[in-house]
């Protein structure tokens, strides 16, 4: 007997949203079977994981700062994907953002400038555009391909920001540790709520969200995105143009991974630091995928990733569980969501000796 | 012909007697693809050393049924049997085994590999080079397959690239081979050519299942005749005695309208002017177009034939605007429009339709509203300032249903889920709709049924008839003829001298077609 796997003709409403709370609950059960292997009590570490986060004002806040920059990151990459264009270099972007954003904050201290802030804020968006030129320019003009230009080009950006944070941005008072100026607070993105670390840039990711939602539905832009990404020869043939799709994608998709990026050294972090980003730019690739492209996924996929990471310090402080068992649990969490997501798509069929064709069962999981 | 008669005894050339034996039978065969029923318990018999033809319309489940027989696919019902033995055909391996040949529609050849390289890659069994370069000559001299075993795939013609599938498959000494629609990409006197190739392997004793819904082809080649329509095994019969005309019938259900032309419009200034068209390939193997001149007047049908590959797809990009030519090769009126793009040739009044449906015409994915948004954008103004007015796009997709009859669940049905002709005449309608000043279309009925063909036909005549300029480029001469006022013919990315369609013969058109432009001079 031999196993094939097939689409399936049609997926079922139903399990299209009820894989995913399958897939948690895979993951749960997988989770405490492993934290019970490890001699740990499952139930305070899930309560570690998913619960304790998002009962404190903090935890949500933290929740809110976490999920920020991932959905302004998944939305920009998700009208490139949804055309074929992949930037999977947000995270050089995001570098290249908080770099530009903080080099004018640093130069802008001490003057009182007014709208200090948007400029700075500016300079960060440009900074991730410029960054996705590049690739944008090579793919457009000579057919290079994107995904390995910008990929490497994350490397050089963040080899640019240590280079400056080591050399000539170093806080003179600063002990010799390798971070910039603290900005000055005309700079700073003050919290929205006292008690956590939650910016305006969160409402900003929810307009975002409502905005890609309303241009997917009513767009030509949008149309003209997926017609290139379903079938690029229709798209010629429409008079879509392939290169004004990849300029436009790209500095979209690096103009938000900026904004991400400035967000954090003008929000939380409140200086230049040599790493600004615990890997947003990479993660947000999963978070866009995991949300289907569709901008209200990407929101739901972003809480639930930053819940994850956030859980899963957690869990290794109150639980005292090893860093590794967090990651994978992590891990599990990502398989099941995949799984679960295949499986509504496909199906398993026993390949069986043709002698006697079956009817082919569905597969209900 | 000093040839052992291993097969089975029958005299050569004489039609087989009734009494030859049975060699491939099927009994109740049937397949489904989800809601679609392609073969519905279908019986079939194949004699030894007949030719019999499977008859019927695109969709009405033909390849279906030989791909069952030669194990691409498993019936859902059924049963095979084969010289009396009940046999499953698991795979085309097992199938090649029990002496089942094939050959398909689309060619399945390595084009930058020689005829001896792509023959050695389908063949099960040891072989050096040298013996099987000289089994393919003996071959091709045995039965008028002539081949130069070490010429590369891509310098041969359409005709000798089916030559080298049909060498293929006989190196297998198959006892039944099949063919599909294999005439779709020959010449006329490529066609006479393989016709006697496989008279030839008939009277051998070999059994023939032909797959063609050409119908003069089946009445001139075929012992025996079995029509399938929508899934269904209609009649079996002798196309010889039955006629052209009743075959039709049975094959389409009713009698068909002949689209014919009222009359050869006067002519009037241009509206459309080719130039001196010349362009390079993009790809490897691609057909460089060259100097290509040609004039298109109001309400005029203009058609451009030829065998597949010799520079359609090359002058339809140039024409659509895929591709951008020189400003003055082509002009819209007076006005020089090769250096536009698509959009812009649109909006000016020029529209266009490729080949291909799925993925060049329409997004498979997208529903039929999608579909029309595509090129209806600009001139039925479906979008205004970047926003999408779906409420128009709706209408103009139910416009198009509606006015030319697409059978589908309506303008939200996915496309994909439409059958070839109901897809196609609805990206007919689509570029109709938009009132185009010209319009350029690509192989408008390939792949689809009568029914649809004979509406698509008469939706372009009453086009012209309004005063649209049309160009027609199409493989199929019967279209053509059917509808054209000029034609010319393009071999090699060089168009011929267009003649008037009412003068052409058939015998001229296919020299033309082969490139014999000197020859097919009236002397």
């Amino acid at each position: 007997m031999a196993l094939g796997i097939e689409p399936r003709t049609e997926a079922s409403a139903f399990w299209r949203f009820a894989s995913p709370v399958l897939a948690v609950l895979a993951t749960m059960l997988a989770g405490a079977l492993l934290f019970a292997f490890l001699g740990r009590d499952p139930v305070v570490a899930l309560r570690a994981f998913f619960v304790s986060p998002l009962s404190s004002v903090y935890g949500l806040g933290e929740l809110g700062l976490k999920a920020t920059p991932l959905v302004l990151i998944a939305v920009g990459l998700a009208f490139g994907f949804r055309a074929g264009v992949w930037n999977i270099g947000a995270e050089g972007q995001l570098t290249l953002g908080a770099i530009c954003g903080g080099g004018v904050a640093l130069a802008l201290s001490g003057t009182h400038a007014p709208l200090a802030l948007p400029l700075v804020i500016s300079a960060g968006i440009l900074g991730g555009m410029l960054w996705a030129a590049i690739p944008a320019f090579l793919r457009a003009r000579l057919e290079v391909n994107e995904i390995l230009v910008s990929l490497m080009l994350s490397y050089v950006a963040l080899l640019l920001l240590q280079a400056l944070v080591y050399g000539p941005w170093k806080d003179p008072e600063g002990f010799n540790f390798p971070q910039s100026r603290m900005f000055d607070p005309a700079v700073i993105l003050e919290p929205l709520w006292p008690g956590t670390r939650l910016h305006g840039g969160a409402v900003f990711a929810l307009l975002l969200v409502a905005a890609a939602w309303i241009l997917d539905a009513v767009g030509m832009a949008a149309f003209r995105l997926r017609t290139l990404g379903l079938a690029p020869r229709a798209a010629a043939y429409a008079g879509f143009d392939r290169r004004r799709i990849v300029w436009g994608t790209m500095l979209a998709s690096g103009g938000l991974a900026g904004l991400a990026g400035v967000l954090e050294v003008v929000g939380p972090i409140g200086q230049l630091v040599p790493q600004i980003s615990p890997g947003y730019g990479f993660t947000a690739i999963i978070v866009a995928f995991l949300g289907r492209l569709h901008p209200l996924g990407i929101l739901l996929a972003a809480l639930l990733v930053a819940l994850s990471y956030i859980g899963s310090e957690n869990a290794q402080i109150e639980a005292g569980l090893p860093q590794a068992a967090a990651g994978v649990f992590q891990g599990m969490l990502l398989l099941f969501l995949l799984a679960a997501d295949f499986f509504v798509r496909y199906r398993v069929r026993r390949i069986d000796t043709p002698r006697r064709a079956r009817e082919i069962r569905p597969w209900t999981p | 012909m000093a040839e052992p008669r291993a097969i089975s005894g029958n005299a050569a050339g004489a039609p087989p007697a009734a009494a030859a034996p049975v060699r491939l039978e099927l009994r109740g065969v049937t397949k489904r693809f989800g809601a679609v029923l392609a073969n519905d318990a279908v019986d079939l018999e194949v004699r030894a050393g007949e030719i019999h033809a499977l008859l019927g319309e695109n969709g009405a489940g033909k390849s279906t049924l030989v791909r069952i027989v030669y194990g691409v696919l498993q019936p859902d019902a059924g049963e095979i049997r084969f010289e009396g033995q009940p046999i499953v055909v698991d795979s085309p391996h097992t199938a090649r085994r029990l002496g089942i040949g094939m050959v398909f529609q689309h060619f399945t050849l390595f084009e930058a590999l020689s005829v001896v390289e792509n023959v050695a890659l389908g063949l099960e069994g040891r072989w050096t080079r040298q013996e099987l370069a000289a089994r393919i000559r003996e071959m091709g001299q045995r039965y008028g397959l002539p081949l130069e075993p070490e010429r590369a795939v891509h310098t041969l013609s359409a005709g000798e690239r089916q030559r080298v599938e049909i060498v293929r498959a006989l190196l297998q000494d198959p006892k039944l081979l099949m063919l599909d629609e294999p005439t779709s990409v020959l010449t006329p006197q490529e066609i006479e050519r393989l016709f006697s190739t496989l008279r030839r392997l008939a009277a051998e004793g070999r059994s023939i299942l032909y797959i063609s819904h050409r119908l003069a082809e089946v009445t001139e080649l075929c012992d025996r005749a079995t029509i399938l329509r929508g899934g269904r095994v209609v009649a079996s019969c002798d196309p010889r005695r039955t006629g052209a005309r009743e075959l039709a019938r049975l094959m389409v259900g009713r009698e068909l309208p002949n689209p014919r032309r009222s009359g050869t419009p006067a002519r009037h200034a241009p509206l459309l002017e080719v130039d001196s068209l010349s362009l390079e390939p993009t790809e490897a193997f691609g057909t460089p177009l060259r100097d290509i001149s040609f004039t298109v007047g109001r309400g005029e049908i203009f058609g451009i034939g030829g065998v597949a590959g010799n520079g359609q797809k090359e002058l339809f990009e140039a024409l659509a605007g895929e591709r951008t030519v020189g400003d003055a090769a082509i002009c819209l009126g007076e006005r020089p429009i090769g250096g536009l793009g698509p959009a812009a040739r649109r909006r000016l009044g020029l529209c266009t339709l490729p080949e291909e449906r799925l993925g060049h015409a329409a997004v498979g994915s997208f529903s039929l509203c999608e579909n029309a948004l595509l090129t209806g954008w600009q001139r039925r103004a479906l979008q205004r300032c970047g926003i999408i007015r779906w409420r128009r796009t709706r209408a103009f997709a139910r416009a198009i249903i509606d006015r030319f009859a697409v059978r589908c669940s309506g303008p939200d049905a996915a496309s994909s889920s439409l059958s070839g002709g109901n897809l196609q005449k609805f990206v007919v309608g689509r570029e109709l709709l938009q009132d185009p000043l010209v319009l350029v279309v690509a192989q408008p009925t390939w792949g689809v049924d009568a029914a649809a063909a004979a509406a698509i036909h008469a939706a372009l005549l009453q086009l012209a008839d309004r005063g649209t300029a049309i160009v027609v480029i199409s493989q199929d001469l019967d279209e053509l003829l059917a509808i054209t006022d000029r034609l010319a013919l393009l071999h090699r990315g060089r168009l011929s001298a267009p003649l008037a369609t009412r003068e052409a013969d058939i015998e001229r058109i296919g020299l033309l077609m082969g490139g014999l432009h000197d020859l097919a001079e009236p002397a």
